[in-house]
């Protein structure tokens, strides 16, 4: 159930009445082919219409299709602002042609408290770059002892209930948090790793890491904590979402229940989708993650779950971090990677120009996906429908280059690699929240 | 040199392992056994009165031990010294590294000291690898984590090659491991260096300490009986046994440790004639290893701390005079 957003996006300035010219249209409903888009007030007002414009964007030899959705960002604020800031971490998703993003409560001090809640939905409407929906803590601290208190944090405008970073070890703690949040309307996100199995391990368990000595942690830490967390979602009826799913067998977890009517959900990540427990052979800890690299096979699961609607949408988990401390040994460096401003053009070329995935399947695991795990309306160009729209370069090719980046953490396991499907402007709410460099290379 | 400076050949040679002594990726059958032979040469001069040789002189030589190792240190220092080269120590214990400066940053402050070569422990696998990556110095690992340690398996090869009777070899020779093989970096390095060389070896212990994966490699075989493992091997290692093992699950208990695994002068009669004991130390006598076995005459074990120098010469003298 969607919080009603009280707080103009970008301030209290008139929204200019903007076209976007020539563009090639694409939503859940189909391909609409070339059109003008006309914004009005924060609101699609419809195509091809007449009148004056405040504002004319040239679309041409652009698709443009409704802006994305992110279940699952890091924008480490409060407290760590040396890793990201509300401006960097929400530039970085305008850039990455994101609308709307979810931040997880692993901050300093922890997103407990509905004071905080407010201050991250004012300082981030007030930025006007991509809407933040905050989650909040499961439990208090993140201790994994007490439940928060979700009704508070709920009216302070949190739409999710996670410990995100740390998965919740108590089985009772994550039973009675599902049952309170259901009765609120909350999702609760889930990230399922059993601590015990997983143990030290920093990357994929397997012949990989048993050959590079690197402490490893299997992909059943992952699987069975994806069973008792979905177990818990039948048992309760709420409505959870599996965060992040790394493993063929995770997956497969996710699928049974699915198949039984359980209300469960789940996302992938980019870096998942993409790259192997093989990426660790340059001992480089900007691949460790956590959930871990795993083996090729179980990225070929995650396409195909992704196929076959078994994913319900991608979540970046973009997690930011100082180069400094990547820069650290593979044991003390942290987990956790920036991909928000990648994540598009990376699966566009990886996956739908490689023939793996279509364009439409692509899109709707970035806005319908995300908004139906969200209880959120479907995101569309209809007229009535939030002026959420990103324009995307299919065509150029440019290599990724964390120099550039608008998050704080400028480096990436994609460092030049050439890819298609760069944003080329993002619009929140009917404001142009970015718009690329026109002297951009490529 | 100036930054950015650094010609295209220059910097591919920079990444390429071989120039450096990271585990033995890159290193040849023929690169061991050369090495070996200089080894010969370097236990000559250990054997003389004045044990020195000018060979290094005017090289730096950097120990950075972010792992304590006192024996490790002292035979690296002892075989740079030996030859004549400055010796500059850093031992991570209340250094700035525990006020969370990064490796690379801890790496940049050590290298405007301007050494040749550094010899780095680590508890992290791959920490020796990253700084070979951000450095123009040679890099020799003394041990990472659980992945590597070449200048043991090099020093234990060459103990082998020097005391086994009528050694005609390592093709057809026959290395058995028994221990915590999971955890062992000398395990690890062994494997491929006995592979490397023609050899077979079999790696013996537990389930829970002997990760089936290791088994994939060719020339490996793996057992979690003893007796099988030591049948016509022609070396014995028996590997240290962490007590934390006990604590973590991972083992019952010490004695049925020792009941199952303990490496005796009972069960060496299954080896083949000859056949040597070694252990890459330090020694739990009677549990590993029997205690009597340790001394027995076909134990190499004090051998091997000996040839630790002259191999450790050799590796420094090739590295940084061999290849230029």
């Amino acid at each position: 159930m969607p919080t009603p957003d009280t707080l103009p996006h970008g301030g209290d300035a008139p929204v200019p009445r903007t076209v976007v010219r020539g563009a090639h249209l694409i939503d859940a409903h189909g391909d609409h082919g070339l059109h003008d888009l006309w914004l009005r007030d924060g609101r699609i007002e419809g195509l091809d219409l007449d009148g004056a414009a405040e504002l004319e964007v040239d679309a041409s030899g652009l698709l443009v299709t409704p802006a994305f959705i992110d279940p699952h960002v890091h924008l480490r604020v409060p407290g760590q602002e040396e890793k990201e800031d509300l401006a960097s971490g929400l530039g970085a998703a305008v850039a990455g042609g994101y609308a709307t993003v979810i931040s997880m409560a692993n901050t300093d001090p922890v997103v407990d408290d509905p004071a905080i809640v407010r201050a991250l939905r004012e300082g981030a409407a007030r930025l006007g770059l991509a809407r933040l929906r905050p989650a909040a803590a499961l439990s208090v601290g993140l201790r994994g002892e007490r439940l928060a208190d979700y009704a508070a944090l709920r009216a302070a405008g949190a739409v999710m209930i996670t410990d995100d970073g740390i998965p919740v070890a108590d089985s009772h703690l994550q039973r009675r948090a599902c049952e309170y949040a259901r009765e609120l309307g909350l999702v609760i996100q889930t990230h399922s790793e059993d601590p015990t199995l997983r143990s030290d391990g920093v990357m994929h368990e397997g012949r990989v890491s048993q050959a590079l000595g690197l402490p490893g942690n299997p992909a059943e830490a992952e699987s069975i904590m994806v069973f008792r967390d979905c177990e818990i979602a039948r048992m309760t009826g709420a409505r959870v979402h599996i965060a992040h799913v790394s493993s063929e067998r995770g997956l497969r977890v996710v699928e049974w229940f699915k198949e039984q009517g359980t209300n469960v959900t789940c996302e992938v990540t980019p870096h998942h989708l993409t790259l192997t427990d093989a990426a660790w052979e340059r001992f480089d800890p900007v691949f460790k993650v956590a959930p871990p690299l795993r083996e090729a096979s179980d990225v070929e699961a995650l396409r195909d779950g992704a196929r076959r609607a078994v994913v319900d949408c991608i979540g970046t988990d973009h997690a930011p971090h100082t180069r400094a401390e990547k820069d650290r040994d593979a044991l003390a460096a942290p987990f956790g990677l920036p991909n928000i401003e990648v994540a598009f053009p990376l699966l566009y070329t990886e996956l739908v120009l490689s023939g793996e995935l279509e364009l439409a399947t692509l899109l709707g695991l970035l806005q319908g996906g995300p908004a139906r795990v969200m209880g959120w309306p479907e995101p569309t160009l209809e007229p009535g429908a939030s002026a959420d729209v990103v324009l995307l370069d299919l065509e150029r090719e440019r290599p990724v280059e964390p120099a550039t980046f608008t998050s704080k953490a400028r480096f990436s396991p994609w460092e030049g690699r050439l890819l298609r499907g760069w944003p080329q402007a993002t619009l929140v709410a009917g404001r142009m929240a970015f718009r690329r460099a026109s002297g951009a290379p490529g | 040199m100036i930054p950015g400076s650094t010609p295209l050949a220059e910097t591919a040679a920079k990444t390429s392992r071989r120039r450096h002594l990271l585990d033995f990726e890159g290193w040849s059958r023929d690169d061991v056994l050369a090495l070996l032979d200089t080894t010969d040469v370097m236990a000559q001069v250990m054997q003389r009165t004045i044990k020195k040789v000018p060979a290094l002189q005017g090289f730096t030589i950097g120990t950075l031990f972010f792992e304590d190792s006192t024996r490790t240190r002292l035979s690296f220092e002892r075989a740079a010294r030996a030859q004549s080269a400055d010796v500059i120590s850093f031992a991570a214990g209340g250094s700035s590294l525990s006020k969370g400066e990064s490796l690379k940053d801890t790496l940049r402050t050590i290298d405007a000291l301007q050494a040749d070569l550094y010899v780095v422990r680590h508890q992290a696998a791959g920490a020796p690898h990253q700084i070979a990556r951000w450095t123009d110095a040679l890099v020799v690992n003394a041990g990472d984590g659980r992945r590597a340690h070449p200048t043991q398996a090099l020093l234990d090869a060459y103990t082998f090659r020097a005391r086994f009777e009528g050694f005609d070899g390592f093709a057809g020779k026959r290395l058995a491991i028994v221990g915590d093989v999971m955890h062992s970096r000398v395990a690890r390095s062994n494997v491929a260096l006995w592979t490397l060389l023609g050899a077979e070896v079999v790696l013996c212990g537990p389930r829970t300490l002997l990760p089936a994966e290791l088994g994939q490699a060719r020339g490996v075989t793996l057992t979690h009986r003893v007796d099988e493992a030591l049948e016509g091997a022609h070396a014995v290692m028996a590997l240290r046994l962490q007590h934390e093992r006990m604590t973590r699950g991972l083992l019952p208990s010490l004695a049925e440790y020792r009941q199952r695994y303990q490496v005796t002068r009972k069960r060496m009669r299954a080896a083949h004639a000859g056949a040597l004991v070694m252990h890459p130390g330090p020694i739990n006598r009677d549990i590993e290893l029997e205690g009597a076995l340790a001394d027995a005459p076909y134990s190499v074990i004090e051998a091997q701390v000996a040839n630790g120098v002259p191999v450790r010469m050799a590796i420094l003298y090739t590295l940084l005079v061999g290849s230029r």
